[in-house]
């Protein structure tokens, strides 16, 4: 069972809830992986002993300039002006290559080769209470989040790294990056249920809109925890029952809970109750992705 | 003309709330109990365009929406394709594949996966694949009643988010210079990467919105280092400074490590959620973070002027 927590809008809770679920179900294998690896936050609350690392690397080409005629045809094939020829030589801007290999492949004078260039790092070990972690984390000042996300999720269910990776009882975590773009995409890819946390408020409930219809849209079953529940309108609630997305829990707005939380403390520990809770929520979607409307 | 954006690696700091804010102290001294407040023109953009929420608070009238077309999407002709497979294997995305299914066998693109290389179409030997550009969002220009704001959508799930800030960025820019606006103020997306960097280039200073969490402590760190990268003036303010003290004053020790100016403290106000669900932003309502904000503002403006 695959499980992504994500939200749309940042700052909803998604950590909270991500570990808050990993360590409730402390009786089965967990695999968590923290897949915002522009701005992971996971560690600091699960505390992993990190001992596992790679880097990970984009492909970009470089032009042998013996045999390179200044023909100009990677430049043509290059879909995102990764190559530029000027006066008959190639330049090339790294940031902007995708490292498809096209340019490579498609050489007539096979005058170019690739390199790896970093983009981030994976890291991965356990935590004290036997949940494996693995995390990923780009570079400053790189662009791609979305190649760390695949290659990580690649990476961590290697039953070295997860002894447990084939076991029917295992369930991996994912913690989403905020927003409804690419990263989230590549962490929403290939899980089992979306787990959305939202805030009963204009900004949670206009990104929430936006979320649902991404998993709507890549055919996942979806449930909602409305988190930092207070007295409001209602909106977020019509909302969900006219999506047709249970509400699966809710966390009221509390100054010590967020006190609690803010420090790095796992919900679990601020409010031993949710425990129970996550537990229970765990079964309610084991429920619903077994009568999901995945094809 | 100057142009400032609002970073914050964590998301949800409160980023769109600081932004509301100073456009409406920009525009007219709304606040009796202020310390003092300044007017200037500025042009707004909203940067975060896959979470939009700026025009949540700053009611704008849209003037102008176009579409935004970036990108290829590679697609199969099912008569053409073989289903050899040339395809699948140069895919570097996992993104087309000839699915085992039983029936006539032809090579399907996981639009979700396919980055627009093209490198199946080189491959092709039939010529089955064609690219398909995408309409991926679209692009607003409107006004509110603090400025003209230049906004967009992202179709949730598409990529080039970078590109789109990019143009909504260089709209903004030009209207500032045509009618000599002094300042583009960027509310910019949370994160570090593609988005957040696109938002950042050609920026005069980064203010970060922090708060006093482990994890935003963590990601302000992680926000500098980019600004930093890039060679660009920071600014930091920390919101909800009261949730977690000696968070706060980790940052403030970070902040005097880097030599990072600290424009002020904001306390944590349910009255900004309630003016954000009133559609205002929270200095048109009142109380203590938008007397907090009031402070910022001043020490955003002094900062400003001290750019060069």
């Amino acid at each position: 069972m695959r499980i992504a927590v994500a939200s749309g809008k940042g700052g909803t809770g998604k950590t909270t809830i991500a570990t808050g679920l990993a360590l409730a179900l402390e009786d089965r294998p967990v695999l968590f992986l923290d897949c915002d690896v522009e701005a992971p936050n996971a560690h600091l609350i699960l505390r992993p002993e990190l001992i596992w690392r790679q880097q990970v690397d984009r492909p970009v080409p470089v032009v042998n300039q013996t045999r390179c005629t200044g023909c100009g045809h990677c430049a043509e094939i290059c879909r995102y002006h990764a190559i530029a020829v000027m006066s008959g030589k190639v330049l090339v801007f790294p940031e902007l290559c995708h490292g498809c290999g096209s340019c490579v492949a498609n050489c007539p004078e096979a005058a170019l080769s690739e390199y790896g260039r970093p983009l981030g790092v994976l890291e991965a070990g356990s935590t004290k209470t036997g949940i494996t972690f693995a995390r990923g984390v780009l570079e400053i000042g790189e662009l791609s989040a979305s190649p760390i996300i695949r290659q990580l999720k690649k990476w961590a269910v290697r039953t070295e790294l997860f002894p447990h990776a084939l076991s029917p009882e295992a369930v991996e975590i994912r913690d989403a990056p905020p927003g409804t773009s690419c990263p989230v995409v590549e962490t929403l890819r290939g899980a089992d249920f979306a787990l959305l946390v939202s805030e009963p408020t204009p900004f949670g409930l206009h990104d929430l809109r936006l979320i649902v219809e991404l998993v709507h849209e890549m055919n996942l079953p979806a449930g909602v925890i409305i988190n930092r529940d207070m007295a409001n309108d209602g909106a977020l609630e019509r909302f969900c029952v006219e999506a047709n997305l249970p509400v699966l829990m809710r966390i009221p707005l509390e100054r010590d809970i967020g006190q609690a939380l803010a420090a790095g403390q796992p919900l679990t520990a601020v409010r031993p109750a949710y425990g129970m809770a996550l537990r229970n929520l765990f079964e309610h979607i084991q429920l619903l992705e077994a009568r999901g409307i995945r094809t | 003309m100057k142009q400032v954006v609002v970073l914050s690696g964590k998301g949800g700091t409160g980023k769109t709330s600081l932004v509301a804010a100073f456009a409406h102290l920009a525009a007219a001294n709304h606040v009796p109990d202020a310390p003092s407040a300044s007017q200037i023109r500025l042009v707004l953009v909203d940067a975060d365009v896959d979470a939009s929420n700026l025009e949540l608070v700053l009611q704008p009238r849209q003037l102008e929406a176009h579409d935004f077309v970036a990108g290829e999407l590679a697609v199969v002709d099912p008569e053409l394709c073989s289903g050899c497979g040339v395809c699948e294997t140069v895919c570097r995305f996992d993104a087309i594949s000839i699915p085992s299914a039983p029936g006539p066998a032809y090579a399907r693109v996981d639009e979700f996966a396919c980055e627009g290389c093209a490198a199946c179409l080189y491959a092709c030997p039939q010529q089955a694949i064609h690219m398909q550009p995408q309409l991926v969002g679209q692009w607003f220009r409107s006004v509110t009643p603090y400025g003209p704001l230049f906004h967009a959508a992202l179709r949730p799930g598409a990529e080039n988010s970078g590109k789109l800030v990019t143009l909504v960025k260089q709209m903004a820019r030009f209207l500032a210079l045509d009618n000599s606006y002094p300042l583009v103020l960027v509310d910019g997306p949370p994160g570090i990467g593609c988005p957040a960097i696109s938002a950042a280039a050609g920026a005069d200073m980064v203010l970060i919105v922090t708060e006093p969490s482990v994890a935003g402590l963590h990601d302000f760190e992680r926000a500098w280092g980019v600004a930093h990268h890039f060679g660009i003036p920071v600014a930091a303010v920390i919101n909800k400074a009261d949730i977690c003290p000696q968070g706060t004053q980790q940052i403030e020790r970070f902040c005097h490590e880097k030599k990072i100016p600290l424009l002020g403290i904001i306390p944590f106000d349910v009255a900004v959620t309630h003016a954000m669900s009133s559609g205002r932003p929270v200095t048109a309502v009142g109380g203590p973070a938008a007397r907090a904000m009031c402070t910022v503002w001043d020490a955003f403006l002094q900062r400003l002027g001290n750019l060069e």
